[in-house]
């Protein structure tokens, strides 16, 4: 599923179109970037930090209001795994949508990374997920199929109820450049492993990252059908069966010695 | 006209739409010039695949109207005979005037130019201690009767030769003959019997080799394939264990298994058994560290990455010495297992057991191959012939192989094995796994049998 992507052209790069972002915080990004730059070879070897994020769609019907070409209003997007804002770590998001789509390439310059549209079919969205400077230069590429008919026709098909389809992932950082690490350390929407003392990093205080909980998606719409990822039930799975097979291996190994 | 004028029925209440839908569809299926019905007929009225109409044919066609034709019952001679024997045939005379040059098949009768030697080229040239001239003279005779058909030409040869002793002299006399005939050697030089001289002693060799190929038995075809599959699929992963080993760490414990390795591939097609038993299904083991380290330091150059992408990259090094085959199967176990192929919400600790559970299972399989070879050992006339250690398993009993991990069909759902199985004979794998169909506890019998 995922590759690196060669860069999507972007017609519009940051400064022009996209007024979302406000220019005093650019001017912000900038300065902490050139601050980076003294330090950002400086690499945490072995240390592995890493963002647990939920992408996928969310399509409602439009009952009487669906027409033809519009049946169904969806939104796409990417958000962390418990809602929480993904700005700190993640600078852009573009979806690409199905040609047919009028501007087909869609950047998200700001959190919440999410994107509403209306259609009446369901095609592969292309994610590409752009990271703050001193977090990585490389982009990363995802794919999600947005799904506006559920499968599941035991009930009648609602307005209320959205189709809902999200994958669970983490981004992974390893060896992350050590600004980077002292300025997401505290952050909820990341993990970060624990350090021993000696490496005497000063979290860096959060809020100048993004102001207000602007990017939070506790407080969305689309959060009451937001799905739960937890990764117990498999664990519980993998464990048994690691013990079948173990006890399988024991048993042949006691034959084969016979 | 349509089927309900013909029945008396009456139309229908919407006859308008339908005479609109019915004209442009036969306008669309009419029949193209130049194209005869029956075979227009045949393609049903879609667009052939081939060009259906011969342009040329149309061309002449429109000639045709300012020419008479008529056909004529004529005699001809053919050059190609050289008894001018009269026959008749019918000719397509185009306004009143027979059509002239030579007969249409005359140019068919090929013949080879065989060079004439004199006797006194032959004192000069061509004397073999092998060959009397007598025998020569009879043998370039045969060539120029039978048209150089070396079969044939042994077959009427008085003196018992062989065909390629017969080639041999034939095409060492000409060579002779047109090399002294030549001015200088560089004019020769470039005609094919000077050029590619006759080589006996590989064309013997090459019919030998040939006619043990196809005298082969389908068994012995079988066993080859499983061999060559086999050493294939060591080699493959001792360059790849050999080449994560040696990003890694230095390691030359592998230059004693490097020189038998070499030993196996041509390995004596008799008894591949003897030669393959160390074969490789446990390298996965010792070298999955390796091969762990070298997939975590290609993530690390990335920067930045999914950790199903991690995965994937950690599963596919983690089986990369087993063959596509036992790849399979370790999914096929995970699916009884009741666990997803692809972790739902791969965490990393789900992810690092997903990994485990896979080698573990790769483990299983290679022990259960230990034990199916041990057990064919033991039954066999072998016995004895070699150590058995558990760090060889054996993949050559293919045919007692079981596709699946566990001996108890109970505690998994079997049914569906069998077909699954079935439906991976792809063409590209024939070679890996010469006798490969289906294997489910269902029927083992039926294919050790047709194992052979």
């Amino acid at each position: 599923m995922l590759r690196t992507l060669s860069p999507i052209k972007l017609s519009d790069d940051e400064a022009d179109g996209f007024g979302s972002t406000p220019p005093p915080k650019r001017v912000k990004i900038e300065k902490d970037f050139e601050e980076n730059e003294k330090s950002s070879n400086k690499r945490l070897k072995d240390v592995e930090i890493y963002v647990p994020i939920v992408y996928g769609t969310m399509a409602f019907w439009l009952g009487r209001k669906a027409s033809e070409s519009q049946s169904h209003k969806w939104t796409v997007y990417v958000r962390g795994a418990t809602n929480e804002d993904l700005g700190v770590v993640i600078k852009r998001v573009v979806f690409q949508l199905h040609p047919s789509f009028s501007n087909p390439l869609r950047v998200v310059d700001s959190p919440p990374f999410e994107l509403s549209e209306c259609g009446w079919g369901e095609f592969e969205i292309a994610i590409s997920i752009y990271f703050h400077s001193d977090g990585c230069n490389k982009q990363l590429s995802l794919f999600h199929h947005l799904k506006l008919y559920s499968e599941d026709e035991s009930g009648p098909v609602s307005t209320k109820k959205p189709v809902v389809v999200e994958s669970y992932d983490e981004i992974v950082f390893p060896d992350p450049s050590e600004v980077f690490f002292a300025r997401v350390q505290n952050h909820p929407a990341v993990i970060v492993p624990k350090l021993p003392s000696t490496f005497g990093l000063l979290p860096v205080p959060v809020e100048h990252v993004n102001e207000g909980k602007k990017g939070d998606t506790k407080d969305n719409f689309l959060s009451q059908w937001f799905m739960n990822f937890s990764d117990e039930d498999e664990l519980l799975k993998l464990a048994t069966a690691r013990q079948q097979v173990q006890y399988y291996i024991g048993k042949l190994r006691r034959q084969l010695s016979d | 006209m349509d089927a309900k004028d013909i029945l008396g029925l009456p139309k229908t209440p919407l006859p308008l739409p339908q005479e609109k839908k019915s004209r442009p569809q036969k306008d669309s299926q009419r029949k193209p010039d130049g194209i005869s019905r029956e075979v227009y007929a045949l393609t049903g009225g879609l667009a052939p695949l081939m060009p259906s109409i011969d342009v040329a044919q149309q061309k002449r066609r429109a000639q045709v109207e300012n020419e008479k034709i008529t056909w004529q019952w004529l005699s001809f001679t053919n050059s190609a005979r050289k008894d001018n024997l009269q026959l008749y045939h019918w000719v397509r005379v185009v306004n009143g005037v027979p059509p002239i040059g030579d007969y249409s098949f005359a140019k068919y009768n090929k013949s080879v130019d065989i060079l004439k030697y004199t006797d006194e080229e032959y004192e000069k040239y061509l004397i073999d201690p092998m060959w009397t001239k007598n025998e020569t003279d009879q043998l370039f005779d045969l060539c120029e009767r039978f048209d150089l058909r070396f079969v044939v030409i042994a077959d009427r040869f008085q003196s018992s030769r062989t065909v390629e002793e017969l080639k041999d002299r034939y095409y060492s006399v000409s060579r002779n003959i047109l090399i002294a005939r030549a001015s200088s050697p560089g004019d020769v030089s470039g005609h094919p019997i000077v050029k590619e001289p006759y080589n006996v002693s590989q064309e013997i060799e090459r019919k030998r080799a040939l006619s043990m190929v196809l005298s082969q038995t389908k068994h012995q075809e079988r066993k080859d394939a499983e061999v060559l599959a086999e050493a294939k699929r060591i080699s493959e992963s001792r360059i790849a264990a050999r080449s994560a080993e040696e990003s890694e760490l230095p390691d030359t414990s592998n230059a004693g298994a490097e020189g038998t390795e070499r030993a196996i591939v041509p390995a004596d097609t008799a008894s591949p058994s003897s030669s393959l038993q160390f074969a490789s299904g446990n390298v996965a083991h010792p070298t999955s560290m390796a091969e762990n380290a070298s997939v975590t330091a290609s993530l690390r150059m990335l920067r930045v990455y999914m950790r199903t992408y991690a995965l994937e990259q950690m599963v596919q090094a983690a089986s990369s010495s087993a063959g596509l085959r036992t790849i399979k199967r370790v999914e096929q176990t995970l699916q009884d297992l009741g666990v997803n192929l692809k972790p739902k919400v791969p965490t990393k600790a789900v992810c690092a057991e997903h990994l485990e559970l896979r080698k573990e299972i790769l483990t299983l399989l290679n022990l259960q191959k230990q034990l199916q070879y041990k057990e064919a050992e033991g039954s066999s006339y072998r016995e004895g012939s070699y150590a058995e250690t558990p760090s060889t398993p054996k993949h050559l009993q293919r045919g007692v192989d079981q596709d699946r991990a566990f001996p108890d069909p109970l505690s998994f759902g079997g049914e569906r094995v069998g077909k699954r199985d079935q439906k991976r004979k792809a063409p590209g794998r024939l070679s890996e796994a010469p006798s490969s169909p289906a294997q489910s506890n269902k029927r083992p019998r039926k294919l050790k049998a047709s194992d052979g």
